[in-house]
């Protein structure tokens, strides 16, 4: 027989769907079908029970193979490599819960590593934005319910997000908004056609680069003062007619996504964004939201500003919170040879930095803390195995619009498994007692 | 004017943070105290003379203090932060943070320096005969109120960020800069004496811009007014005067709003 538990949260991505159906087995051990999740959260939750899963810490050798070791001498080797560097990275942290993140800042703070989140390569930019002008942001239960004018700035969540336009952004009906998709105005800024904006009313396919510029050009208008005959492609006709659409409104939303977070200009993008959005709260209300990709990224920057009052790249070497993305910031550190070990929790470096960097990892000490095998673990001396956070342990994660959702267990982890926050205890313990506090 | 001579004899494993190589710091100092004075490595704290030779005394106060510096500096952060009076010269290329929060005397600096020279930089003149990284003469991160005085003289190229939230000073660059140029400026002066590339005075709010060279892109926001004749400060010629960033807020005099000035020469 089996049961079905409803209401699961998804630890995929930063919308964090809570509308799940997992079936399961009587006893609780296997999971045999997702219902109402998007093709990448199904999957994240059959994952967990791939036959081939790696169970146990393993380490590698001089000629490359790996040798299995016990999670003691997994603690040992991490508590030992984090005591003994002068700076180490602790990277990571968007994959698991706050619970783990907090215990993970405890054990920064015993060794004075610097703290980094994926942050860093995502909405890092984004966070500086805001630290510079502020964010005029809202729920996404408030997009649903009252948005009317929608703007898709570098982002495809088709892809990237694929129950988000249906759970809360274009199709869903609210209170405010009876009429679903057919009562709101979809404007993309992409330089792809892609098929986010095959859904828009106005796609503005921009020249690659030109968002900063395309911005400000949106400002100008709102003023009503003159523009240049083009911005990065885009007629200001074009430009003229957006404007108006966007103050017409009643409620307008603007979500945005790496195509501009990381393109020329980063923060400077966000930092344009923003002073958009507060520009026309002078006509209608409006409100502005990073689509965030990890489904807990936002809870470390959430955990760490309550303890370190930074959000990412929180160096603490000197035994205070330092922050300066641009020095702080894990791939400046390791291009420039300034941390001497490598702790990866929660996050896949080896895939998505620089090669540059990834060689810098593979030359350290280093300790990758992950349920997967990944081109991270790959790297790493030591591969720590780890049960599933959002399926096979609960925990706390924040949603993109930095609203914390409680995750559920629905299924126990392969015998003898450590979670992430039993794991990081044992090393804060092994630390203290190294240091002797 | 007493002189403090430093030649590096050791590279740091990692990056070293001196953030005590000012003549403040050294002022009223003995070449073996100023030798006792900490750096660090990472979270560990070391002696000045742990990485240098230290030789000569420094003067009784800061204004009477010259610092010379030697040799590959491009592991050392902070050298002259929240400097007030005296004289640094570095003779080598130096890491992030040169000049930092200044106050008064001069930083010369015969190589290039790493990013945040001139964070934040208050008073007082530094020159580097080389290239200089991004942010120079910017805020520090969060802080509205970036360079506020002083004069940055760079002979090289600047790379981008340059003047971020500026508030007053002047900075020269003899070569070309990369994208942002006074982005949330409001006040100060930017020569450009290359070419510049895009975004020069977004959302800048006062202050004033002069190019020499071509700009890659202008800002949509920053319209065409009339050509003038200068002839000021080593800066002649014919420019077109632009006034921006429209899109910004603006405070008004006799009613009439005030808007950050580019200059680009069209002519010498």
């Amino acid at each position: 027989m089996t049961k079905t538990v409803t209401d699961v949260i998804c630890p995929f991505c930063g919308t964090l769907c809570d509308d799940l159906e997992v079936v399961v087995s009587d006893d609780g051990k296997e999971l045999h079908e997702v219902y109402n999740a998007c093709a990448i959260g199904a999957e994240k939750f059959l994952h967990s029970q791939a036959k081939d899963r790696i169970t146990r810490p393993r380490m590698r050798q001089e000629d490359g193979t790996w040798k299995e070791i016990s999670y003691d001498e997994a603690v040992e080797y991490t508590a030992r490599m984090l005591a003994d560097a002068k700076k180490p990275l602790m990277y990571g942290w968007s994959s698991t819960n706050c619970e783990a993140q907090s215990i993970g800042s405890e054990i920064g703070e015993a060794v004075g590593a610097v703290m980094d989140n994926t942050a860093t390569v995502c909405h890092g930019t984004s966070l500086i934005a805001v630290q510079d002008i502020g964010i005029p942001s809202c729920t996404l239960g408030e997009v649903k319910n009252r948005a009317d004018r929608i703007l898709f700035w570098g982002c495809n969540p088709a892809h990237a997000h694929p129950r988000h336009m249906s759970r809360y952004s274009i199709f869903p009906r609210g209170f405010f908004t009876g009429k679903g998709h057919k009562g709101r105005k979809v404007i993309v800024v992409d330089p792809r056609p892609t098929d986010t904006a095959s859904l828009a009313d106005i796609h503005l396919q921009i020249e690659q680069g030109h968002d900063y510029e395309l911005l400000d050009a949106l400002r100008v208008a709102f003023k009503g003062e003159k523009l240049p005959d083009f911005v990065g492609g885009i007629p200001k006709e074009k430009i003229y007619e957006v404007a108006e659409t966007l103050k017409s409104g009643r409620f307008a939303i603007i979500f945005f996504g790496m195509g501009v977070t990381q393109s020329i200009g980063k923060n400077h993008n966000i930092d344009e964004a923003i002073a958009v959005t507060r520009d026309l709260n002078e006509y209608t209300k409006a409100a502005i939201m990073p689509m965030r990709g990890h489904y807990n990224v936002t809870g470390s920057g959430q955990v760490w500003g309550w303890q370190f009052g930074f959000p990412f790249a929180v160096d603490l070497s000197r035994g205070f919170a330092r922050y300066n993305p641009g020095e702080t910031t894990s791939n400046d550190l390791l291009r420039r040879d300034e941390v001497d070990a490598v702790f990866v929790l929660g996050s896949d470096p080896g895939a998505h930095f620089p090669f540059s960097s990834v060689k810098k990892i593979y030359d350290r000490p280093s300790v990758a803390i992950d349920p997967h095998e990944t081109p991270t673990t790959e790297v790493c001396k030591v591969h720590v195995p780890v049960a599933f956070v959002g399926v096979e342990v609960g925990g706390c994660a924040y949603r993109m619009d930095n609203v914390p959702i409680e995750t559920r267990k629905v299924v126990e982890p392969p015998e003898g498994m450590m979670t992430d926050e039993e794991f990081l205890q044992r090393v804060l313990a092994r630390v203290k007692e190294i240091k002797g506090v | 004017m007493e002189t403090v001579t430093l030649t590096i004899k050791d590279q740091p494993g990692l990056y070293l943070e001196a953030d005590n190589i000012t003549p403040d710091a050294f002022a009223g100092k003995k070449a073996e105290e100023i030798a006792d004075l900490h750096v660090y490595v990472g979270r560990e704290q070391y002696r000045l003379g742990d990485f240098f030779e230290v030789s000569g005394k420094a003067g009784a106060t800061a204004e009477e203090t010259k610092i010379v510096v030697n040799g590959d500096l491009s592991r050392v952060k902070y050298i002259g932060m929240k400097m007030t009076g005296g004289e640094v010269v570095v003779n080598g290329n130096a890491d992030m943070y040169v000049g930092a929060w200044m106050q008064g005397g001069k930083i010369t600096v015969n190589g290039n320096v790493d990013s945040f020279a001139g964070t934040g930089m208050k008073g007082g003149e530094m020159v580097i005969n080389g290239n200089a990284g991004n942010y120079l003469g910017a805020a520090y991160r969060g802080d509205w109120r970036g360079m506020a005085g002083g004069k940055i003289t760079v002979t090289g190229n600047a790379g981008s960020d340059l003047g971020t939230f500026m508030t007053g000073g002047e900075i020269v660059v003899g070569g070309d800069v990369d994208v942002h140029v006074a982005t949330h400026a409001e006040g100060g002066k930017i020569v450009i004496k290359g070419n510049a590339k895009r975004r020069l005075g977004g959302q800048m709010v006062e202050g004033e811009i002069y190019v020499f060279g071509n700009i890659d892109v202008m800002m949509p926001g920053f319209a065409y007014r009339e050509d003038v004749d200068i002839d000021s400060d080593g800066i002649k010629g014919r420019f077109a005067l632009y006034e921006g960033d429209l899109g910004e807020r603006h405070r008004k005099r006799k009613g009439q709003p005030i808007y950050a000035k580019l200059y680009q020469r069209i002519a010498a």
